[in-house]
């Protein structure tokens, strides 16, 4: 038989910096309380089944792909999405400027999450190698780009945030 | 005022125009997550719309019960075939001139197929739904293997033709084929082969593979009962013909319909078609007076909409023992699945195969498809090239190396042997095109020098010999291939879908203080138009790219186009934007005229502006041009300064490229490792030359996926076996090689900025130069020929075959 009108839960959380609640369905998945109940745009829905990473978001200083997460999971959690990587007056962070710079992007589908899984990185390893980045970003697919001026956006950001001028390597 | 005046070249570099690597304007809101992408829209009271979808592969539906799927709360309607047949809407045109089942009727024809359409208030509620539709099925016996379709006691899969002896594109030879489609000389073809000192003759399968860009199909469909008019956003790569289609199916006037594409997450040909989700959606929403959104899940995208390539191709070349090739003949059988949906233009069932005789001097060719039903998803899509280009190239660029291989010649020299010479163009090819130009051999010489060619076929040898002494368990491969394509459709002569020539346009409007809006009917899915077609401007008009927004994508404000695909925005729109920026500049110039009180003629234009011959201090710029028209035109002359046009290619252009792939073999595991890879391009005049190596880089990575690892695969039941991303290869940046990319420039002389197009090249070119490496491991073993894709697995399973196991 149809079930009826399921249960709601209240969760309350940190996104971007502002506490935001919202009553959730136990099945309601943390991308599409972000998304429609939030009304963010930035993470997107690309495979739901954890692969794609287009989802991906900082929850409580880890990577997360937020389409395998239950919202009520992610209750009094702090969450950054690419939304929140950007600087207070809108000066553009160190990764957007780079992915814009190193032609890292085309579509634009992938780059939120991209961008949102490098920001965890850097601050991981400020000084990845090349191995260090592919591997790192290896749960986030992208069907433009190649990867390698991904990798080069991400090695130009390493550099400006070490105070360091980015230098291509050599092919 | 001592300041100097800048000069010609210093004006021209701030315009930002043609050859310029502009970092891209898309890119500001992409890095922020402010984009716009169709499932980021949200109307008041949109309703969500899931699909109920077959389990089975063939069989008879015998009833469909709805009443526990009403019953859930949230729920308003459940489409099925019964509600949309009254409205002569349970099937669809596809641009192949086939109909295709929105909903099923009587049967199924494939897994996954479009059954019933849930619409509800929240998508949870419409999921819930779908599961509790109660659709009762008798199972089929099914057609997987194409090459048994055509069998005397083969199922009969499409009842609804089943007694047509003709199809849209002739005699139909079984009740389970589409069409056969011939191109060149048959008689001379087979003379030649009956002559020849040698051939060779090769099964050359391409397999089913899957554009999945990141963003699946979707859409929302709005219709306004109050005004009768109906406005659908959706993942359109063609959003014009989505209006026109919109129309004639549901009748309601073209006026009346807006299409609006929004910002698209990739399209590789995906995004070309029209399918059910978007018929139900529209339809829902005329009923419920409600937004209605359809989102495709990713099992969905890799499993209904839209294959590609499933193209099995018999070729054999005639040649003379000195390596010259005298006769090309191919046969193809291709699986279409249980529907045409293939995106041709409408008078090309096999797309322009016949570019099959790639880029070599072949005098005579023939070559025949057949193409047939099968019960998996329909499609046929040109997945990142022109219309089944790549699975011609792949076809040459393969039977090439067998052939190289039978004649003990390397691979690279006997290309050089066959290729096209500089001097030939416009070269007339023996299947019916005319190549508009290129210089073949210095790009292959390019290539060879820059990756040490010669030094690679010696280390190659070493390694061969250590390999026959047992001291190495790795054989390393070579893999060349040099590609023609053929894009930019299309000529009206040629080309049209559904009747529509395929031209394409521009629209540009020049604001008083010079800023300017152009309007496209082309439409970006990631290729960067909002910053490359403002650089075409930039030159044409001397005005700022800057200073020039670019839009697509909005049937109402854009003119007709017919879209992005077959790498024809460059070609045709970029094309047209010219033409329409010279119409601009020629009224422009009258007014210079009448400003300085000169005749036309005794001005010239110097990269931004009018001046008086032989007193450059007298000038007018664009930018005072563009105030004046609004202001102080010639007696006569009407006042703005705007144009628009529709530019009808006079020919396809011909770009070309060659690639240079090195691998290592690991026998005992099948391991490939891409050592490195050399990509040469030369896509005529290049406007951007970052994006066109981002593109390039893309493209090779989609060509690595499909040479190393994708197959859209069916078990014998007809179960898809690969319908996510677990299951279906997807290259990270962990297994991607790295890139070297280069290129030359060979203007094509008949598109008026001398553009050729260039973001398919990759995906044409990279697979079969990733499949000859693979092969050339093998070749001194005596392997002719190891079918795609070329995973660990089947790596091993070849080496086993070749007795390279044995203790």
């Amino acid at each position: 038989m149809p079930s009826p009108i399921p249960k709601k839960t209240h969760v309350s959380m940190t996104v971007n910096g502002k506490a935001v609640d919202g009553l959730v369905e136990p099945r309601t998945l943390l991308i599409h309380f972000l998304r429609e109940g939030l009304g963010l745009t930035g993470p997107h829905i690309g495979c739901e089944t954890t692969h794609c990473g287009a989802c991906t978001i900082d929850l409580d200083g880890k990577s997360v792909k937020s389409c395998t997460v239950f919202a009520v999971q992610a209750d009094g959690a702090s969450i950054v999405t690419i939304e929140g990587i950007a600087a207070p007056d809108g000066t553009l962070h160190a990764l957007q400027e780079g992915f814009r710079e190193m032609h890292g992007l085309q579509c634009g589908f992938c780059t939120p999450g991209m961008i949102t899984r490098a920001w965890r990185l850097l601050q991981e390893n400020p000084n990845p190698s090349e191995d260090d980045i592919r591997t790192g970003i290896s749960g986030n697919l992208c069907r433009c780009t190649g990867y390698q001026n991904i990798v080069k956006a991400i090695q130009y950001a390493a550099a400006r945030m070490s105070g360091a001028e980015f230098k291509e390597a050599a092919e | 005022m001592n300041t100097i005046a800048p000069t010609s070249e210093e004006r021209a570099e701030k315009l930002q125009g043609l050859g310029c690597k502009r970092k891209r304007v898309e890119d500001i809101r992409f890095v922020q997550g402010k984009g716009n992408y169709v499932d980021d829209l949200r109307l008041q009271g949109t309703l969500y719309g899931d699909l109920v979808r077959s389990p089975h592969a063939h069989a008879r539906i015998k009833s469909i019960d709805v009443s526990k799927a009403m019953e859930v709360p949230g729920v308003l309607a459940v489409l099925t075939a019964k509600e949309l047949k009254p409205l002569a809407l349970h099937y669809m045109p596809t641009l192949a001139g086939d109909v295709q089942a929105v909903l099923a009727e009587e049967k199924v024809l494939f897994q996954n197929q479009e059954v019933a359409f849930v619409v509800a208030e929240t998508r949870e509620a419409a999921a819930d739904a779908v599961d509790l539709v109660e659709v009762v099925y008798e199972a089929l016996p099914v057609v997987i293997d194409p090459f048994k379709a055509m069998a005397a006691d083969a199922p009969v899969l499409r009842e609804d033709i089943k007694d047509k002896t003709a199809g849209a594109h002739g005699k139909r030879k079984h009740y389970n084929h589409i069409f056969t489609w011939e191109m060149g000389d048959k008689g001379a073809t087979d003379a030649a082969f009956e002559r020849a000192e040698v051939t060779i003759k090769e099964l050359i399968s391409y397999q089913r593979v899957h554009p999945s860009p990141l963003e699946t199909c979707q859409c929302v469909a709005s219709f306004d009962k109050v005004r009768g008019e109906l406005t659908v956003w959706g993942t359109f790569q063609a959003p014009h013909v989505i209006r026109t289609v919109a129309s004639l199916i549901s009748k309601i006037p073209e006026h009346k319909i807006h299409v609006i594409s929004p910002d698209i997450g990739g399209g590789f040909g995906n995004k070309v078609g029209a399918y059910p989700g978007y018929i139900c959606a529209i339809v829902a929403s005329i009923v419920t007076g409600r937004p209605v959104k359809w989102v495709e899940d990713r099992i969905e995208n890799l499993s209904s909409t839209s294959f590609a390539r499933d193209y099995h191709m018999t070729a054999e070349i005639a040649a003379r023992r000195d390596g010259k090739v005298t006769a090309l003949r191919v046969h193809v059988l291709a699986d279409h699945g249980a529907f045409d949906a293939c995106a041709d233009p409408s008078k090309w069932p096999a797309g322009f195969f016949n570019i099959v005789t790639g880029s070599y001097d072949f005098p005579v060719a023939h070559c025949e498809v057949d193409g047939v039903y099968t019960n998996k998803a329909p499609g046929g899509v040109a997945y990142r090239c022109s219309f089944r280009v790549t699975e011609a190239a792949y076809c040459i660029e393969r039977a090439m190396d067998i052939l190289a291989q039978k004649l003990g010649m390397d691979p690279a020299e006997l290309r050089m042997k066959n290729l096209v010479r500089r001097e030939q163009f416009p070269y007339q090819s023996a299947l019916g095109w005319e190549y508009d130009s290129g210089d073949y051999h210095a790009a292959l010489q390019k290539a060879m020098d820059s990756v040490g060619y010669a030094k690679l076929r010696a280390e190659q040898k070493v390694k061969q010999e250590a390999f026959k002494r047992a001291e190495t368990r790795d054989l390393m491969g070579i893999g060349v291939a040099f590609f023609t394509e053929i894009v930019g459709a299309g000529p009206s002569k040629n080309c049209d879908i559904l009747g529509i020539a395929m031209f394409d346009s521009a629209e540009i409007r020049i604001h008083p203080t010079g800023s300017v809006i152009a309007r496209l009917g082309t439409k970006s899915q990631g290729q960067g138009h909002e910053t490359t077609y403002a650089q075409i401007i930039a030159s044409e008009l001397g005005l700022p790219a800057d200073d020039i927004t670019v839009e697509e994508g909005n049937t109402d404000t854009a003119p007709y186009g017919l879209g992005t695909y077959g790498s024809r925005s460059t070609p045709v729109s970029g094309a047209a934007t010219a033409m329409a920026a010279r119409k601009i500049k020629a009224k422009a110039q009258m007014i210079a005229a009448h400003l300085l009180e000169v005749h036309d003629d005794d001005l010239e234009w110097d990269v931004d502006r009018f001046r008086v011959k032989g007193a450059p201090e007298r000038f007018k710029t664009m930018k005072e041009l563009a105030w004046a028209a609004y202001n102080s035109v010639p007696k006569g002359m009407e006042m703005g300064l705007e144009a628009v046009n529709y530019y009808d290619p006079p020919n396809m252009t011909y770009p070309f490229g060659a690639y240079i792939c090195v691998a290592d073999v690991d026998v005992d595991t099948g391991v490939v490792k891409i050592r490195s890879f050399y990509a040469l391009d030369d896509c005529g005049t290049r406007i951007n030359p970052m994006i066109i190596e981002g593109q390039v880089h893309g493209g090779l990575t989609e060509a690595f996926g499909i040479a190393m690892g994708q197959e859209i695969r069916y078990d014998e039941d007809g179960n898809v076996l690969t319908a996510s991303f677990m299951d279906y290869f997807m290259p990270t940046a962990v297994e991607t090689p790295k890139w070297t990319t280069d290129w030359t420039t060979t203007p094509s002389p008949h598109q008026p900025i001398g553009a050729k197009g260039g973001g398919e090249s990759p995906n044409v070119g990279g697979v079969p130069a990733f499949a000859n490496a693979v092969n050339d491991a093998f070749a001194f073993l005596g392997s002719t020929h190891i079918p795609m894709p070329h995973d660990l697995w089947r790596i091993w399973t070849a080496a086993d075959r070749l007795g390279l196991h044995a203790s």
